[in-house]
């Protein structure tokens, strides 16, 4: 058990539980509004940035993070130009963010390229400078999503009556966007770019069955992801396993024993 | 309602008028949707707009809520052009019910009350006030005992009231509601349309009722529309028409309205 005195588990631990906390809260939000993939896609964008970090010898998860946010400007930029398809705009950018990434990574070769990391998560090389980036980010997301939570609620639950009372949509839509690339952006580093969507959307999988309320279900889809996010980094330090991808498959493991128990519930009634 | 708007309503900004619609064009790409519209809404008017799906309904309700700009011309509300407006929570807007996802995890109490957040309440917290509005929209359309149950688990009729209340809770001077009545049994319909006549013969409230089939509006409105512009046609009962506006308390007269109509109801309290 001597792994969990160690400074990187520690560090790794601080870092999942605060990824953990704040990936549900904007999650519930993007998956209300029919935009799961949009996870998916800044991350693939982000992977680009990070290859451009290594490339050019620069912080690899700041500009990885910086290109999640470019992209999601360009997201709602398409979002608008291709109404109603909006899922149109995510398949564009994810697309053209693996696209750039290749491209680096081949332009890269010989350089001594971390990629993999990124694209499965290292949650145990996060450094205390990552550990920082990550505070701020959380601090930044937490303060956003509680000054405009009734508003993101309104337009949330009826964009339409949300611009019949006056909101200012554009921005808002463009907040909540940029606030999920800056959770994308860091949290590729816990569990990787290719596992870092289930963060967003499990949970509030999960908290869609047994919510009682919006904020009944907020609390839920949080309590969800920190049981896997802990769960997860706990089981990967004892038995040595990946500790993204067994952070991961708890939180599926969550949700299938939830739908069961949800069935069950109503098969009684 | 005057359809001779220019003459008449020199140019939309006599005081009384809610709505006014001016040379208003709308194309989708080169197809005409709404071509030339003059229409003023007086004051207490009840109108009724029908028309087949395609005729711009839709359209026409999204540029007048702000949702859409127009091609040409010029809307105002309240006397106001439409870029200027800012007074939104005096219009009051019940949406399609189609368009709710049964799976949201919000409840009644968290609909009502985000009626609320407008422009003019970002920044702030719910207050106390804001809380007994919603209680008492709650009470006066018959839902308080539903208040913290899922909107989603509710049957249409109740649905449709909880939107209503939510439309309600500003104490609108324009309420519009977009094809309110689709997937509601006959009864639940008539109960709701008594309702709205009830709110129009009482109070000094403007209606826009949107909608494909008039068969319930009829006795109300007559069978001659009152204007006709391409598909779309506007039924109207003008303000003079109507008697009694007692210009009491919204909300108490709803509720002594449905004691009147809901013996089972009252009974029950």
């Amino acid at each position: 058990m001597d792994i969990f005195a160690e400074p990187f588990f520690q560090r790794a631990l601080v870092g999942g539980v605060l990824i953990g906390l704040m990936a549900p809260l904007i999650g519930t939000f993007l998956v209300l509004r029919r935009f799961s993939m949009i996870g998916d896609t800044l991350a693939h964008v982000s992977i680009a940035g990070v290859a451009l970090g290594f490339l050019l010898g620069v912080y690899p998860l700041a500009v990885g993070l910086a290109f999640a946010v470019v992209a999601s400007f360009f997201i709602e930029r398409l979002r608008r130009a291709y109404k109603s398809y909006a899922e149109l705009s995510i398949a564009i950018i994810m697309s053209g963010g693996v696209a750039l990434a290749t491209f680096l990574f081949t332009l890269g070769k010989g350089f001594n390229m971390d990629v993999t990391g990124y694209l499965f998560g290292s949650v145990y090389t996060l450094s205390r400078a990552d550990l920082w980036l990550v505070f701020a980010v959380t601090a930044v997301v937490l303060t956003m999503l509680v000054t405009f939570y009734k508003e993101l609620f309104l337009i949330t639950f009826d964009e339409e009556a949300a611009s019949v009372s006056g909101l200012p949509l554009r921005t808002l839509n463009l907040v909540t966007t940029v606030l999920t690339a800056l959770v994308i952006g860091v949290a590729i580093k816990i569990v990787g770019a290719l596992l870092v969507s289930a963060l967003l959307t499990v949970p509030a999988a999960c908290s869609l069955l047994v919510g009682k309320s919006f904020r009944h279900s907020l609390y839920v889809s949080v309590l969800y992801s920190e049981a896997a996010v802990v769960g997860g980094l706990v089981a990967a330090g004892i038995w040595n396993w990946a500790p993204g991808a067994t952070v991961v498959l708890t939180l599926i493991l969550l949700l299938v024993v939830t739908l069961v128990a949800k069935r069950g519930m109503n098969a009684r009634k | 309602m005057r359809t001779d708007a220019m003459t008449s309503v020199s140019a939309g900004r006599c005081h009384q008028c809610v709505v006014s619609i001016e040379n208003v064009s709308f194309q989708y790409g080169r197809r005409n949707v709404i071509e030339n519209l003059n229409v003023s809404i007086l004051q207490r008017d009840f109108v009724g707009l029908v028309g087949s799906n395609g005729a711009g309904k839709t359209t026409l309700l999204r540029m007048i809520v702000g949702l859409l700009k127009p091609t040409r011309g010029q809307i105002r509300l309240f006397g106001q052009p439409i870029e200027r407006f800012r007074d939104w929570e005096r219009i009051g807007y019940v949406p399609q019910r189609n368009s709710l996802n049964p799976l949201f995890p919000a409840t009644v109490r968290e609909v009502v009350l985000s009626g609320l957040y407008g422009r003019k309440k970002m920044f702030r917290g719910t207050t106390e006030a804001d809380l007994k509005k919603c209680a008492e929209a709650l009470s006066a359309l018959g839902i308080d005992d539903i208040a913290d149950r899922r909107i989603g688990q509710l049957s249409g009729g109740q649905q449709q009231r909880v939107f209503l209340a939510r439309a309600l809770v500003n104490k609108p001077d324009l309420l519009i509601l977009d094809e309110p009545t689709t997937g509601i049994d006959a009864e639940t319909q008539a109960n709701f349309f008594r309702m709205i006549r009830h709110m129009h013969e009482r109070h000094n409230m403007t209606f826009l009722i949107v909608s494909h089939d008039i068969d319930l509006l009829h006795s109300y409105l007559g069978y001659e529309p009152k204007l006709i512009c391409g598909k779309l046609k506007f039924y109207v009962k003008h303000s003079h028409e109507s008697e009694n506006c007692a210009e009491t308390n919204l909300i108490h007269s709803l509720r002594e309205f449905r004691a009147d109509r809901e013996p089972v109801a009252a009974a029950r309290k």
